[in-house]
Parts: structure tokens; C-alpha cells; sequence
């Protein structure tokens, strides 16, 4: 099992591109099995062998997990009893647990994982490449899914393992390499590294660690939520209560963080505090006033920061250039603009300034959006956000996809900003992140906040199972509980912040 | 670093300019092969367009032609800017230049009074027939191509039905033509006497001037902004707090206006009266002339010119024993090129610009990695 570490921006993923064939190497080659080849498409790589699982799942939720296994690959054993005979040989050869008759939108998201494994199995994979693929689960879900990991290995499969998350790479990993803008500058083995040891390979600098240092929670509160309801009535008729009864209170110099599973009411619940939803009922009161019924507009200029969790479908215009990305979501306040004209030589001047401030990597502020990497994306909009001084930041997975060394900059603006009095709605699936950062954390569960727990002695594992709907109420961390086996990435990070 | 960005921009421009240029390459080609197959000399042909075509007269009338597709073609660029597909500009022109003929007729007030008023009921009219396909859409989710085409025909049936003698019309001297009362001399719009080449229609004036406003109010305000941004991406917009639906029908109605000036040129410096001759299709012209202008005020100029160059001249063909069917060819073959050819260079454009990004990033890079390995 091989592991790849890197930067964001550091090439890991075209690097996984070329290996897939849906991208051209300029020079080099590729060697499978002692065997020089050239891949032109996804498809001559599955003919060699090689099956790659996508972070972002690719498979269709009004299908059986029979029907997404074999669609697309039907010539090779049928759609009929003979492939649902071979998705149970390869389900019980490696311990995947898939039932083929089930709904896909009926499964989770460590079920839907182990489904596209087992996809790329039945297509005859030796070679795996998994990206990001602990990026949505919690820690009992990685656990299982390293465990599936080391099945696979046992049987003699190929396993190349893209990851961020540095204590996860070197509990599973045989071996790692670590890349850097383009190049590698390193393998080593687990046995003999830290993490502290591989951050620097990967970096040239310290792991950043997210912890906040003394509390500056004042009693005055800035965003008040009471009784936040919405439902949703989906196309058979159903109606699904999306938000349940949500309430709370941020204080300035607060960071709320709410943990939970994917899919459980935080896009929504963003999107209900940003007025880009409706909801059926209950009040919004930003720093005394009631913007229950005020456009999203409104809310911005007031003063709330909003890093979004889809940056691309709601951060950015990524066919436009950084200048004019630097104008989106502020196109009313300075430097941007006077009066209803345009100020296109201050917004520019100032995109210039972010650049600069936030380390934001790119040319030029005249290349599009799209040409940067995902981090130097997020930077941009960070500092974008924060250019505004905003009395509100709502930050939904600000680090996600982000490399280490940006997620450091990000937490210490964010960390910054909240010493000044900013309030932070963070949102996140990095346990470590939200428990480093938060001061208060609440646990979402199906369009509820079903639990709270205090950040400076919960662990990520505790947090996981009130995520799962195990737990509910006062999160009390147990004591003794706490040298778990399990609790490896966020005991790594400890270990470090020493 | 800036001679990067300089470099990157400058490619841009050249791409921008490749693909038109590779379209009218290829209609050219297409053209050639097509005047061989029906036997005539394609040479000839081309070198009378040209001879022809620049001819002082043709010049007043291709720029005359162009004040009508410009008018077009930026009505249906709005739309495009905002992602919508405007098909409905050519009811929407030739309702809004029936009712401003109509009105026109029946005024008797003095040319500065007459002349806005016609021009206003026109934008008006233009922009009531696209805000009908706003609102549908705002509200109702309904497509604006399904909304707008159904409108051009209804735009049609109204028009037949009070371009009768005793409805809106009357019966003209000669006893042929049925059409609007005619304008009086003094709502005639200002023409440039050219001599033998004939009149420069006045028009021309308020198109420079509607190009200019369209550049100004997209590029250089807030408003225009929020435009571009619900085209580019609606979740974006949404996000920063622009009001989509709103920014859906408002540019619905501000297309529709600009719909509205199409017949002007003609209604005002031309024919003076609205009869069933006025000139049906410009609509769809404008789509084209849009296409091929990328949506750029200068870009839709020269689409709008090339446009009038070729009808003058391929018309002239006919003389010359060419089918003028010639004309259809050429422009079909033209706006189909320019779709294809837009796409492929914007994605090369996009790829190719990632690429240099992360070549300059690595450059950059390069340094301070050795620096360190040394240490």
C-alpha cells in the first residue's frame, strides 16, 4: 500500500490523472508490471489493471448497487445472476459487506465507498487508487475502510492512497511519497517517520496545529438563531424536515462549530443564515437586528463573511479572472465599486493586496479562477471574506481540499479575526479542525443539533458516534477512554503540538 | 511576472480573433466547393463581392443594413451575457415597430416631440413582448426558448389581424399596399446626404450609441456585474446576493427594449410606414450576428458589417448568373463554424492557460526548493 502525500497544487492529482489516462504525460513513462504502456483513456487503464476511486462518488442514486456495479461493464459478466453472484464473491473475498439488490440512495456514505471499491474490483482491478478517500467519513468509518484497506493488500492487490490527513497515511501505508510542486522529494517508511517528520518533507515548514489559544468568548451575542424550521417536499410527495427546531446563539469572539455527517441539514442551515433559503419558520437576529426576511445581499453588506463549502459552484466565476472574482459577493461595498459605477483600478489594486497578504500563488490577478489550485483558491476567497471586516464569518469546510500549509493561514486568520470580536459559524468534517478551533461545538444530526460538547476534552471518536445518531444530549468525555487505538490522528497531532 | 500576464492577455486577444477567422476561412472553402459543384467560376465571383462590395454606394448600404443587424445582434447579446436564449427578439421588433408605427402615424406633434415618443412606445412595446417570456420564466419555470418562440408567432397573428384596412391600417394611393398611416415629413429621423452614394441613415448614431452603452453598463457598473455573474454561474450569483430572479426578468425587459429599436432604422430613415414588406427575420440575423461577435460590442459591429457586406454582394451575384442561394450558404456555413470553433478555442484557451499557470508556478518554485537543499 503506497501513499502519496502533498501540497495541494503539488501535482498528486494530475499525477493520478496520467496514471487513469484521462490525462497526457508531456515526458516520461509509466511501467505496469514490468511492462512500459501508454494510456490514452480511462479504459486502456482498466484493461492494465488499474481502477481508480474518485473522491466525489460516481454513482447513480436511483439504481441498485447491482445496477451501478455493472453499468458500463456489462460485457463482462452479464447483468443478470452471474454478476450478482461475482459482486458477492469479490463482497465476501474482502470483507466489503455489499448487498447488490439494495438502493444506492438508500446507503451511506462509507457504503456508497465501499460500492465504488467494489466497482472497480469487478473490473478487474489489480491496481487501486483511492483519492481523498477518508475526506467524508468519521473515525469509526476509516477505521473499517483501512481495515477493507489491508484486505486487499493481503490478497495481493495494489493500493496507492491519497491523503492529506498525515496521521491516517502513516497508520496505513507501507510506504509513502511525498511531492512538491511537481516533483518528489521523498519516500519514506512509516516505521521510522512522524508526522511532524513528513509535514516538514511536504512543506519545508512545522505542521500547523488547529488549537485556539485563551478563550475571547464575550457575552454579547452577534448571531441569534431561534426555532429554524424548513422541510422540503421531494418529488414523490414526501415531505423531508431538512431543519429541525434549530437554535443557538454565537457570541462575538466565539467560534461555533458544528459537527456532522454530510447531508444532515449544514448546507441547508448555511444557506437558511445567508438568506439564499427560506425558511418555514423561526428568526435570524444578527447583532440585534432581525434579518429573518432581509436578501442575502443585505446580510453581506451587514457584515457576515461567507466561505462557501462548494467553492466552485458558489465561491467563484471560475472562467473569470481573479480581479473580477475579487468584486463577487462585494460588488456593493469599497474598493469595488462608487455608487453604481465599478471601481475596477481599486478592486484591482486590492487583489493585488490579497494576493500578497494571504499568499495567494498564481502569475497574475488576470488569470481565471480555474487555473489555480484548489488551496490558492480557498485563499483568495478567505481573504476575499475577510478584506470586509466581517462581524459574522459563516465557514463551511474552509480547508477542505486545502494543503497544509494554507490550512495553517487560514486558521490563523480565522483565529485572528475572532481575537478582534468576529463570530465564526465553522462547519466542518475534520474532527481535529472543529475541535481545535471551536470553542463551543454542536453535533448535527438529520436536520438537528443533537448534542454539544465542550472542545477541550472531547475526542474525534466521541464526537463520531453522536454524529451517527449514537449519542445525544451533554457530550461527556469518558475518562481513560482516551488512549484509543483509534484516536491515532488526532493523538499524531498532539504529539506534535508539543 | 507581468510580462506573463502581458503574454497570457495577449494570447487571449488572439484567440478571441482565431475563431471567427477560422469560421469565415471555412465558410469561404465551403463556398468555393459549392460555386464549383454548380459549375461557375468561384474566382469571378469573389473577386465581383469584392469589387462590388466596396463600391462607395454599396458602403452607404451596408452600413445602413449593419445599423439595423448591430441593433439586433446586441439585443440578443444581452441575453446570451445572462445565459438566455433569446429567440423571441424578431416578434418582439416587429410588434414593438407595428405599434410605434402606429403611433407615429397618428401624431401630429412637432419631429422632437414625435421621434422620442416613437422611439420610447417602440422600446416599451419590445420590452412588454420579452417581459411576457420574463415573468413566465421567473415565476413559472418556463423555458424562454419555448416562451419566446410561441410569442413570435403570436406577434404575427396580431400583427395580421390589425394590418387590415378599418383596424390599424389603411389602404394606400395605389391600391396594392396596405399598411400604417405613414409617418408625417416631420418624424422623418436626420439622414447624412452622401451624394450620388446615397443617404446614411441617422440610426447609426443611436446603434454607436446603444454599442457604447452596452459596453459601459456590462463592463464599468455594479448592475452590469451581477449580470455577467448570474451567466457565468446562478449558485455564484446566488450566493453573493444577487437576486437571479429578478436579474432574470429585468434583463428579459432591457433585451426586449433593445429589440424594440431593430425596425427603427427602417421605420424612421426608410419606409416610413409599417406594411407588410417590412423586413421579417432580422430577429434570427441577430442571433447570428451575436454568435459571431462574441458577445463583444466591437465583435457584433463587425458581424453586423460582414452581414450587410454579404447580402449587398451576393445579391449582386445574381446579375452575375450566380444562384443567390450563394448567400444562405455562406452564412449558415459561417454561423455554424463560429459555434464549433468558439468552443474548441475557448477550451484550448482555458487548458492552455492552466497549463502556463502551473509552468510559471514551478518556475517560481524552483529557487527556494534548491536554496533549501543546499541548507
Amino acid at each position: 500500500m503506497h501513499a502519496l502525500c502533498g501540497e495541494n497544487g503539488a501535482g498528486k492529482s494530475t499525477l493520478m490523472k496520467i496514471l487513469y489516462g484521462m490525462q497526457q504525460p508531456d515526458e516520461g513513462t509509466i511501467t505496469v508490471g514490468g511492462e512500459s504502456v501508454t494510456f490514452h483513456t480511462p479504459a486502456d487503464a482498466i484493461a492494465r489493471g488499474i481502477g481508480m476511486v474518485h473522491q466525489h462518488f460516481m454513482l447513480a442514486d436511483n439504481l441498485t448497487v447491482l445496477e451501478n456495479v455493472v453499468l458500463g461493464a456489462e460485457k463482462l459478466y452479464g447483468i443478470g445472476g452471474k454478476a450478482r453472484a461475482k459482486i458477492r464473491e469479490i463482497s465476501d473475498a474482502y470483507n466489503l459487506n455489499v448487498r447488490p439488490d439494495v438502493l444506492l440512495e438508500e446507503l451511506g456514505v462509507a457504503d456508497r465507498q465501499r460500492v465504488e471499491i467494489l466497482k472497480v474490483l469487478y473490473r478487474g482491478a489489480k491496481t487501486l487508487i483511492l483519492d481523498e478517500p477518508t475526506a467524508v467519513l468519521v473515525p469509526q468509518e476509516v477505521d473499517a475502510l483501512f481495515d477493507n484497506l489491508r484486505e486487499l493488500k493481503a490478497e495481493g492487490l495494489t493500493v496507492i492512497f491519497i491523503s492529506h490527513k498525515l496521521g491516517e497515511v502513516l497508520s496505513v501505508a507501507d510506504e509513502i511519497t511525498v511531492i512538491r510542486r511537481g516533483t518528489t522529494v521523498g519516500t519514506v517508511k512509516p516505521a521510522g517517520t512522524t508526522s511532524k517528520q513528513l509535514a516538514e518533507l511536504m512543506v519545508g515548514s512545522e505542521l500547523p496545529t488547529p488549537e485556539t489559544e485563551e478563550s475571547t468568548v464575550t457575552d454579547v451575542a452577534l448571531l441569534k438563531l431561534d426555532g429554524l424550521r424548513l422541510a422540503q417536499t421531494d418529488l414523490d410527495g414526501v415531505e423531508r424536515i431538512i431543519l429541525d427546531d434549530i437554535s443557538f446563539t454565537i457570541h462575538k469572539g466565539e467560534v461555533l462549530g458544528i459537527a456532522g455527517v454530510e447531508g444532515n441539514g449544514q448546507s441547508e442551515l448555511v444557506e437558511a443564515i445567508m438568506g439564499i433559503r427560506t425558511p418555514d419558520s423561526g428568526t435570524v437576529t444578527l447583532d440585534g437586528t432581525d434579518i429573518s426576511h432581509v436578501p442575502t445581499r443585505h446580510r453581506r453588506e451587514s457584515g457576515v463573511g461567507y466561505i462557501p463549502e462548494d467553492r466552485h459552484r458558489h465561491g467563484l466565476l471560475l472562467e473569470a479572472p481573479l480581479w473580477e472574482n475579487r468584486i463577487l459577493g462585494h460588488v456593493t461595498e469599497k474598493p469595488n465599486s462608487r455608487g453604481q459605477l465599478l471601481d475596477i483600478k481599486a478592486a484591482r489594486t486590492d487583489t493585488e493586496r490579497i494576493i500578497q497578504a494571504y499568499d495567494v500563488r498564481t502569475p497574475g490577478i488576470d488569470v481565471t479562477a480555474a487555473s489555480l489550485s484548489g488551496g490558492n483558491q480557498q485563499k483568495l476567497i478567505v481573504g476575499r471574506e475577510m478584506s470586509h471586516a466581517p462581524k459574522l464569518l459563516i465557514a463551511a469546510h474552509p480547508t477542505r481540499g486545502v494543503d497544509v500549509g494554507a490550512q495553517a493561514a487560514i486558521w490563523d486568520h480565522i483565529r485572528e479575526a475572532r481575537r478582534e470580536g468576529l463570530a465564526v459559524l465553522l462547519i466542518s468534517a475534520d474532527l481535529d479542525e472543529l475541535i481545535g478551533l471551536s470553542d463551543t461545538l454542536r453535533v448535527m444530526y438529520r436536520g438537528r443539533l443533537v448534542a454539544d460538547a465542550d472542545p477541550a476534552t472531547i475526542t474525534p471518536e466521541e464526537l463520531g458516534s453522536a454524529m451517527t445518531g449514537a449519542a445525544t444530549g451533554h457530550l461527556e468525555h469518558a475518562e481513560g477512554s482516551a488512549g484509543d487505538s483509534a484516536a491515532v490522528s488526532a493523538e499524531d497531532d498532539e504529539d506534535d503540538s508539543r | 511576472m507581468n510580462k506573463l500576464t502581458q503574454r497570457i492577455d495577449k494570447e487571449r486577444l488572439l484567440l478571441g480573433i482565431a475563431a471567427p477567422l477560422l469560421a469565415v476561412v471555412a465558410a469561404l472553402v465551403v463556398t468555393t466547393l459549392v460555386i464549383l459543384a454548380t459549375g461557375k467560376n468561384p474566382g469571378a465571383a469573389f473577386s465581383d463581392m469584392l469589387t462590388y462590395g466596396s463600391a462607395s454606394d454599396s458602403q452607404v448600404y451596408i452600413l445602413n443594413k449593419a445599423t439595423t443587424y448591430y441593433l439586433a445582434g446586441v439585443s440578443v447579446a444581452i441575453g446570451f451575457r445572462m445565459n438566455l436564449f433569446n429567440i423571441g427578439v424578431d416578434g418582439q421588433y416587429r410588434i414593438a415597430a407595428f405599434f410605434a408605427a402606429v403611433l407615429g402615424g397618428a401624431l401630429t406633434t412637432p419631429g422632437w416631440i414625435s421621434i422620442p415618443l416613437i422611439i420610447l412606445c417602440a422600446m416599451g412595446t419590445g420590452a412588454v413582448w420579452a417581459g411576457i417570456a420574463g415573468v413566465l420564466k421567473v415565476t413559472r419555470g418556463v423555458s424562454e426558448v419555448i416562451s419566446t418562440i410561441m410569442l413570435n408567432a403570436i406577434a404575427t397573428a396580431i400583427i395580421a389581424y390589425l394590418l387590415q384596412p378599418g383596424k390599424l391600417a389603411e389602404l394606400q394611393a395605389g391600391g396594392t399596399v396596405v399598411s400604417t398611416k405613414p409617418l408625417p415629413q416631420s418624424s422623418y429621423f436626420f439622414q447624412i446626404d452622401t451624394g450620388a452614394a446615397g443617404e446614411l441613415w441617422g440610426f447609426i448614431v443611436i446603434a454607436v450609441i446603444v454599442g457604447i452603452a452596452y459596453w459601459f453598463v456590462l463592463g464599468r457598473t455594479r448592475f452590469g456585474f451581477d449580470l455577467r455573474t448570474v451567466g457565468q454561474s446562478e449558485s455564484a450569483a446566488a450566493a453573493s446576493g444577487v437576486s437571479v430572479k429578478k436579474m432574470i426578468a429585468t434583463s428579459m425587459l432591457i433585451s426586449g427594449a433593445i429589440a424594440g429599436l431593430i425596425g427603427m432604422p427602417t421605420l424612421l430613415n426608410d419606409s416610413h410606414q409599417f406594411s407588410n414588406d417590412f423586413p421579417v427575420g432580422i430577429g434570427f440575423t441577430g442571433i447570428a450576428i451575436a454568435l459571431l461577435g462574441r458577445n463583444n460590442p466591437v465583435g457584433i459591429a463587425l458581424g453586423a458589417l460582414l452581414w450587410g457586406f454579404l447580402e449587398r454582394t451576393t445579391n449582386h451575384l445574381e446579375f452575375e448568373g450566380y444562384d443567390k442561394e450563394i448567400l444562405g450558404v455562406i452564412q449558415g456555413v459561417i454561423v455554424l463554424c463560429v459555434v464549433i470553433a468558439y468552443e474548441l478555442v475557448r477550451r484550448y484557451g482555458l487548458k492552455r492557460q492552466q497549463q502556463r499557470v502551473g509552468a510559471e508556478l514551478a518556475a517560481q518554485a524552483a529557487a527556494p526548493t534548491q536554496k533549501q537543499e543546499v541548507a
